[in-house]
């Protein structure tokens, strides 16, 4: 990590100082070791705080919306999985492609806080990475767990090492897929199995935690309406609180079929929920589903293929072929 | 006088929304009308210009609302006024639906039918099974806006 | 100062609950959250924080607040009951029990809103101390003691002994009540606890933040400092820190058309969102940077100026662990006052 690090800061600075790019969306360190924050640095910064580590799992390219705006090229650092969001995004003409200079940069996998957490390791004040290890100093002495154990839900299926995008690859891609080989739709396909009212049961004890705050959706590279439906006050359905169990239901499966055909499965909307709601489970029944019935895709692999939901063939199947799936039969 | 009151509570009609096309749905409807055949009353028609024009939201709302089922009709495929509108419709219908399901909604109460403007039989005909299916599923309690309720 | 032995916590609860509704640190699709209690109830002291604070109990998401149907030139009102009957909230940890006096700033001045006044007025806070603060941590920069929290009764848990100490009258009409689930017992154990956790507060990487700069700082300069650029771009302009935050208070007010009436409810707001007070005139903060601004400035600057120094935060940390790019008020903080340079 420390090698890359070093690689990558001599990269942006050389990018920064031949005028390539005026800007780079980069990681800040924060006051602990995890909590890192997406910033963007101009020449003068100097990469102050710049940071590239194991904590730095989030996804850059929706901020390019916005920066892509402004005067100049901007340079963006993107993981393997984070390219896939940024094709999507070209395709959808939400980012000035002239405007971005995209560096493609290895990834070995970035951990979660919360799963590190869960294992009781509490008052954290240092991480470092072992091998396949990870060790925290904390206010109650040193602890230790398995690096494996703490990776992100999106890291267990990885996508692979390839770029889908990108203007420079800043170390040559690795061959071989490092992590991932969980099955990700095991999950989906274990609910599926479930009678209709233990999903039921299942979504609801989920659903009823949403405090609404709209992280998901203002995480999301997919989401990129100017005005989101659910906050449009003439649209009828504009709420600030999820007032009854109808519209806890009615916003998650909304916004995942807004994102339905262009969705890359980044799982950015489960990171974020502060309530760690499985969310990426929506999205991907919706893939699931589309993959089976339309056969396999990937958004954001390419940038023109249409999506499933903008498709169609004359042979399509119909819609009482759900009646034939599930569990319940 | 008591127990017949009670009678009468217990004896559910299931309310139901049909999304029809305008171009052929509408007027299988309309032809069912006008040559007299049966079809429950309890069924509510909306009127679209293709059923493409609907949205996940309508269905999600009707629900909302207390409707007890829902069933979107449209022109057969190949067929539609605009060419390929319910050829969206078809894949857009089948993926909420299997997700509606996924939640635990029970499937039987979504359905997709092709109904052409010659076809009032077929419409009756749909009608009445739907709204059978739907009177023994009972009401609509999952995917419902409590607040609505009298 | 009573006691019962943590095998037995549940005769405890049992007994509260009996004549009150008991709100409790319960797990739920594995979060932690304050919910009423019942049998089935996986009760969860152990927590040092639930997800949303315990300000849900004063101040919950959403209330109706009447009802009314409009018949041509009549119009029916339904006045929505008021909170009257006692409730206990157990398990608040030092900085949510702390918010509540915060909190009282703004609905307790006049004019009272009678929502929250009702909850407040029969609401019984037993409040639990802290044993094993974490990093996030930082109530000691707003002189909150995490070992002697506020609240009508001041609950320990040393070891596997839960101590119970009632401190006002309601607390003690309460301990009353249940007072033969209890056996009395002296302070030694707690003091000794209170000097350990002491030790680790002591040690909290977040004492190290300067916030005396704030103290008497010129308003206009804090808000025109050209920091707020570089601070506000990362954020993503969610809810997540107002929703968690034990001090936001801001609500929304709408009505709810249900087909046969309308409901007017009111709800937490977030002033990082776009229509936050948006009205007709259509002029409420256009820009993001000015809506993240506004959060930090009205805890850091305005709440304080109009409240005797008294800062809108009590350094639960719950913003820090929860927001989803790590954008949060100590950074806010550290920047403003120029120690992240």
């Amino acid at each position: 990590m420390r090698e890359i690090r070093e690689l990558l800061v001599k990269k942006i600075n050389e990018l920064l100082e031949n005028g390539t790019v005026n800007r780079v969306i980069g990681w800040k360190a924060g006051d602990f070791c995890y909590d890192v924050t997406p910033a963007v640095y101009t020449k003068e910064d100097n990469l102050c705080d710049f940071l590239f580590d194991g904590f730095c799992g989030a996804n850059q390219s929706k901020y390019l919306i916005n920066e892509t705006k402004e005067e100049g090229k901007v340079l963006v650092l993107l993981k393997p999985c984070d390219s896939y969001s940024f094709n999507q995004l070209i395709k959808e003409h939400r980012i000035d492609k002239e405007k971005v200079y995209a560096l493609g940069i290895p990834c070995s996998g970035m951990l979660d806080i919360n799963k590190m957490k869960e294992q009781g390791i509490t008052g954290i004040l240092n991480i470092t990475e072992d091998g396949d290890k990870v060790k925290a100093e904390t206010l109650y002495g040193t602890k230790e767990c398995d690096r494996k154990d703490v990776l992100l839900e999106r890291c267990l299926c990885c996508k692979g090492s390839k770029h889908v995008a990108y203007d420079e690859l800043l170390v040559p891609e690795a061959e071989e897929k490092e992590l991932g080989g969980a099955d990700r739709f095991s999950k989906v396909a274990e609910l599926e199995a479930m009678t209709p009212q233990e999903r039921f049961d299942f979504w609801r004890t989920e659903l009823s935690k949403c405090i609404r705050c709209n992280a998901c959706r203002n995480v999301c590279p997919a989401c990129s309406c100017r005005t989101c439906v659910f906050d449009n006050a003439a649209s009828g359905v504009a709420a600030k609180v999820n007032a009854d169990t109808f519209e806890e239901n009615m916003f998650h499966i909304i916004r995942a079929w807004h994102v339905a055909g262009r969705c890359t499965d980044c799982g950015e909307c489960s990171r974020v929920c502060p309530q760690n709601i499985p969310l990426q489970l929506l999205n991907r029944k919706f893939i699931k589903d589309m993959n089976e019935l339309y056969g396999e895709f990937q958004a954001g692999e390419d940038s023109e293929t249409k999506g499933p939901l903008t498709a169609f063939t004359k042979e399509d199947a119909e819609p009482g072929i759900i009646y034939t799936r599930g569990g319940d039969r | 006088m008591q127990v017949n009151e009670v009678e009468e509570k217990k004896e559910f009609t299931p309310l139901i929304v049909a999304f029809c096309c305008n171009w052929c749905s509408y007027a299988g409807a309309d032809l069912a009308g006008s040559n007299r055949l049966n079809y429950p009353a309890n069924i509510k028609i909306i009127r679209v210009p293709c059923s493409c024009r609907v949205n996940p939201l309508f269905i999600l709302r009707a629900f909302q609302r207390g409707a007890d089922g829902v069933i979107l009709c449209g022109c057969h495929p190949g067929d539609c006024h605009y060419t390929t509108g319910n050829y969206y419709a078809r894949r857009r219908m089948t993926t909420l639906f299997s997700m509606l399901d996924y939640l635990g909604i029970e499937k039987e109460r979504t359905r997709v039918e092709w109904v052409s403007a010659a076809e009032g039989v077929k419409f009756a005909q749909t009608m009445n099974e739907f709204a059978e299916a739907i009177t023994k599923l009972g009401e609509n309690r999952k995917l419902r806006d409590l607040r609505c309720e009298k | 100062m009573l006691k019962i032995s943590m095998n037995e916590i549940d005769k405890l609860f049992k007994a509260i609950a009996e004549s009150d509704t008991l709100y409790l640190p319960i797990e739920k699709g594995d979060q932690i959250e304050f919910y009423a209690y019942d049998d089935d109830a996986k009760v969860r002291l152990d927590a040092l924080h639930t997800v949303k604070s315990a300000k849900d109990a004063f101040l919950p998401n959403c209330e109706t607040m009447m009802k009314f149907k409009v018949e041509g030139k009549n119009i029916e009102i339904e006045e929505q009951a008021r909170v009257s009957e006692e409730f206990v909230i157990l398990g608040v940890r030092a900085c949510d029990a702390r918010s509540f006096a915060i909190l009282d700033k703004v609905y307790l001045s006049d004019p009272v809103d009678t929502f929250y006044a009702a909850r407040r007025e029969h609401g019984i806070v037993v409040s639990l101390a802290c044993s094993k603060p974490e990093e996030t941590c930082f109530c000691t920069k707003f002189d909150i003691d995490a070992t002697e929290p506020e609240g009508d009764v001041i609950t320990w848990i040393v070891d596997d002994v839960f101590y119970w100490e009632a401190k006002t009258e309601k607390g003690k009409a309460l301990t009353e009540k249940i007072k033969a689930v209890f056996e009395e017992t002296d302070n030694t154990a707690v003091e000794k606890q209170k000097e350990e956790v002491k030790a680790v507060l002591d040690r909290l990487p977040l004492n190290s933040m300067d916030m005396e700069y704030l103290k008497g700082a010129d308003m206009m300069e804090l808000f025109k400092s050209p920091k707020w650029e570089e601070l506000y771009k990362s954020c993503l302009g969610c809810g997540t820190c107002t929703f968690v935050c034990p001090t936001c208070q801001c609500y929304d007010i709408r009505d709810y058309d249900t087909g046969h009436g309308i409901t007017r409810y009111r709800c937490w707001d977030s002033c990082m969102y776009k229509d936050f007070t948006m009205m007709a005139h259509g002029t409420n903060r256009k820009t993001q940077l000015e809506r993240f601004r506004q959060r930090f400035m009205h805890k850091l600057s305005y709440f304080p100026i109009n409240n005797d120094g008294e800062f809108g935060c009590v350094g639960c940390g719950r913003c820090i662990s929860k927001c989803p790019i790590s954008m949060n008020i100590t950074k806010v903080i550290k920047t403003l006052g120029g120690d992240s340079e």
